[in-house]
């Protein structure tokens, strides 16, 4: 892989990377969210249908703003065939919490290229599809192959996914002087730093008609990753005399981790034509992160064009075994991080959404359309990782807990051809 | 020893032959059911002609979409000696007049609400045809509808009206 | 504090296991397909409500997934989320 050196400038060899930028997905997420685009509502025996969405999505909180577009097209080709293009971009503005403690604030754009293909023969059908993700000091690939089936007269529909991922991390530097709370002029990359992480992933889904009115599924999912799991910006902070009462030094991570996750989904239809959703997950891993989510959803159609969407979401987290807020001292364990992810928190969520479904007698090949917009607030608390940037106001170590509200939003237009 | 077990497995499932019921060649059942036009009509009325009943429901997309094509089969033929039934099975028939009123079909359509006839005819797929020859025997199930059918329907209607 | 450093032969006997049990999950799945002995107790002509739109498992899947991402990347935990089947079974 070549390292980006920008001609003209010399990369000074620094003790102490200026520009810290928070790389904001974890090396997995990046795979999944693409997964999870791609991998469409495939009903086991029948292939998707054509269809292209247009999606503004936008995240903020903590002083991070990530927004952007993401364009997906489907087509089938044939009565066998379906393809899937997905398009999608991350515009990152960063100055959270982790950033201001240790670097400066950033703009950053990742962006992300899949192809998919579903394949329909008798009632399985087959998918493979690939994902490309780029921004400046990372790059992920993946690929995956999924089988789905019907049986016992449709019923019942077992799928069977792999997923393999390659990721090439590097890491930002800036390449002049500049203020500490202003943006870095010259980003380049560290050509010291060239590190890969790889992934294998493992999933089961079953999904059954219980009665006419009620369905069930039940989904597994093994990954483990192996390789450069850390972020090479962030820090932890262990006890100290003098000034905050704390140092900063680089994170240790594990070069392996094996999570382990399992679900179960309810959607109960009711009289009055309205859908009543509950779920519930079980997460593990071995670095002895354990999260459990509840969530229920409601969706109610209303007059003739309008449905309408509410959804709660409980989650609650205990944390990984190397994490803590503030260390003893230095060089206390052979794995050491203060990531809030794997903080112990409590996080609520609460969702709504409006559809609104039109036609375009304009168009004659556009035969339904939909307009959306979703909106969700989510609210972590910590219990324990401490906004560290009230250290000398408190006490390092006394400070009060973090907590987190952001916005997440998704505005989209949706045609069928 | 995992892998050993998966292995007996898969040859266990290619050696197990598929269980299928097969009621080409028996009588169709007899039945009688209301109809759009107001009147109930019984299968017995088309004896001597070649009958093809559709079960289909507005809520099913290949069932809508095979309509128009059922229509064009239904003007094409009907002066042979042949009648095409479209017999919808929702309990509440209220949709399904409201589509028909923006697809207009000129074959009788009855309402199986209680799904007595479905039940009678094994009806294992949506939307399922069965085609009746002129001595009220079944000849032809067929199960599903992918765009393509229709020359399957032709052939088997071309052969029967024949007899 | 070892978190899970030395456990550098673990990836590859998990990874095996896994795989033979979804095999086996693959056949016996293939096996009960083929011969149906179990009766649909839901009709093919009884699933209005399942077809139904608003029952579907992937309704609003863009938006769906990029809520799951938001929560993936905020949160410790991911995985399990997907789901298919449901819907009115025609074909």
């Amino acid at each position: 892989m070549q390292l980006a050196v920008r001609p003209g400038v010399r990369a000074r060899p620094r003790t102490r990377v200026r520009a810290r930028r928070i790389r904001l997905l974890p090396p997995f997420a990046r795979t999944l969210l693409a997964l999870a685009v791609l991998a469409a509502p495939a009903l086991g025996g029948v292939l998707p249908e054509d269809e292209a969405d247009l999606m503004y999505h936008s995240y903020q909180g903590g002083d991070i703003t990530v927004q952007g577009p993401s364009v997906l097209i489907r087509k089938k080709i044939g009565d066998s065939l379906s393809l899937t293009y997905n398009y999608y971009e991350d515009l990152i503005s960063s100055a959270s919490i982790d950033v201001k403690l240790s670097a400066s604030p950033y703009h950053e754009i990742r962006k992300q290229n899949s192809v998919g293909a579903d394949y329909l023969h008798g009632k399985t059908t087959y998918s493979v599809g690939y994902i490309y993700s780029k921004e400046p000091d990372y790059i992920a690939s993946t690929t995956y192959y999924s089988l789905s089936q019907d049986m016992f007269g449709d019923l019942t529909t077992i799928s069977l996914g792999y997923r393999r991922g390659w990721d090439q991390v590097y890491r930002d530097l800036c390449a002049a002087p500049h203020p500490t709370n202003s943006e870095c002029p010259d980003i380049i990359n560290d050509p010291t730093f060239h590190e890969r992480a790889d992934h294998w992933g493992y999933s089961f889904g079953l999904t059954q008609i219980l009665t006419r009115n009620l369905l069930a599924t039940l989904n597994y999912e093994i990954d483990t990753d192996q390789g450069y799991l850390a972020n090479p910006y962030r820090q932890i902070r262990y006890q100290s005399g003098g000034g905050a009462g704390f140092t900063l030094a680089p994170q240790i991570y594990p070069d392996t981790r094996t999570s382990n996750a399992a679900s179960v989904l309810l959607k109960y239809y009711l009289p009055w034509r309205a859908t009543l959703t509950g779920s519930y997950r079980f997460y593990h891993d071995t670095w002895n992160v354990t999260g459990s989510t509840v969530e229920a959803d409601y969706t109610l159609p209303v007059w003739k064009s309008w449905i309408f969407d509410g959804s709660l979401r409980y989650y609650t987290q205990t944390h990984a075994s190397f994490f803590s807020d503030l260390f003893p001292y230095a060089n206390y364990s052979n794995f050491m991080a203060r990531d809030r992810e794997l903080a112990a928190f409590d996080s609520v969520t609460v969702g709504v959404g409006a559809t609104y479904q039109f036609e375009v007698p304009q168009v004659p090949w556009i035969h339904k359309s939909t307009a959306n917009i979703r909106y969700d607030r989510l609210m972590i608390n910590y219990k324990d990782y401490r906004d560290a940037l009230l250290a000398a106001q408190y006490g390092a170590g006394n400070e009060p807990l973090y907590k987190l509200d952001a916005n997440v939003l998704e505005v989209f237009l949706s045609i069928w051809y | 020893m995992k892998n050993r077990l998966a292995a007996i497995i898969a040859a266990a499932a290619l050696a197990l032959p598929a269980l299928a019921a097969d009621p080409t060649g028996s009588p169709a059942p007899a039945f009688t059911l209301g109809s759009s036009a107001g009147s109930n009509v019984s299968l017995a009325q088309y004896k001597g002609q070649v009958v093809m009943l559709n079960f289909w429901a507005s809520w099913c997309g290949p069932c809508r979409q095979e309509m128009p094509l059922l229509e064009s089969i239904y003007k094409k033929y009907n002066r042979m000696g042949f009648t095409l039934i479209g017999v919808n099975v929702e309990p509440d028939s209220n949709a399904a007049n409201q589509w028909l009123k923006q697809t207009p079909v000129s074959f009788p359509i009855l309402y199986d609400k209680d799904s007595k006839v479905s039940k009678m005819y094994d009806v294992a797929g949506m939307p399922s045809t069965v085609i009746i020859d002129r001595t009220g025997k079944v000849r032809v199930l067929h199960r599903g509808y992918k765009p393509g059918d229709e020359n399957e329907y032709l052939d088997s209607i071309r052969t029967l009206v024949r007899e | 504090m070892r978190a899970d450093g030395e456990q550098r032969s673990g990836r590859g006997s998990a990874n095996s296991r896994v795989r033979g049990a979804l095999l086996a999950v693959l056949a016996l799945g293939a096996a009960l397909g083929g011969c149906t002995p179990i009766e649909p107790w839901v009709k093919p002509y009884e699933r209005e409500h399942l077809a139904d739109p608003i029952m579907s498992l992937g309704r609003n899947s863009i938006a769906a997934t990029y809520r799951d991402h938001v929560f993936e990347t905020r949160e410790g935990s991911h995985g399990a989320t997907g789901a298919v089947g449901g819907g009115c079974g025609c074909n």
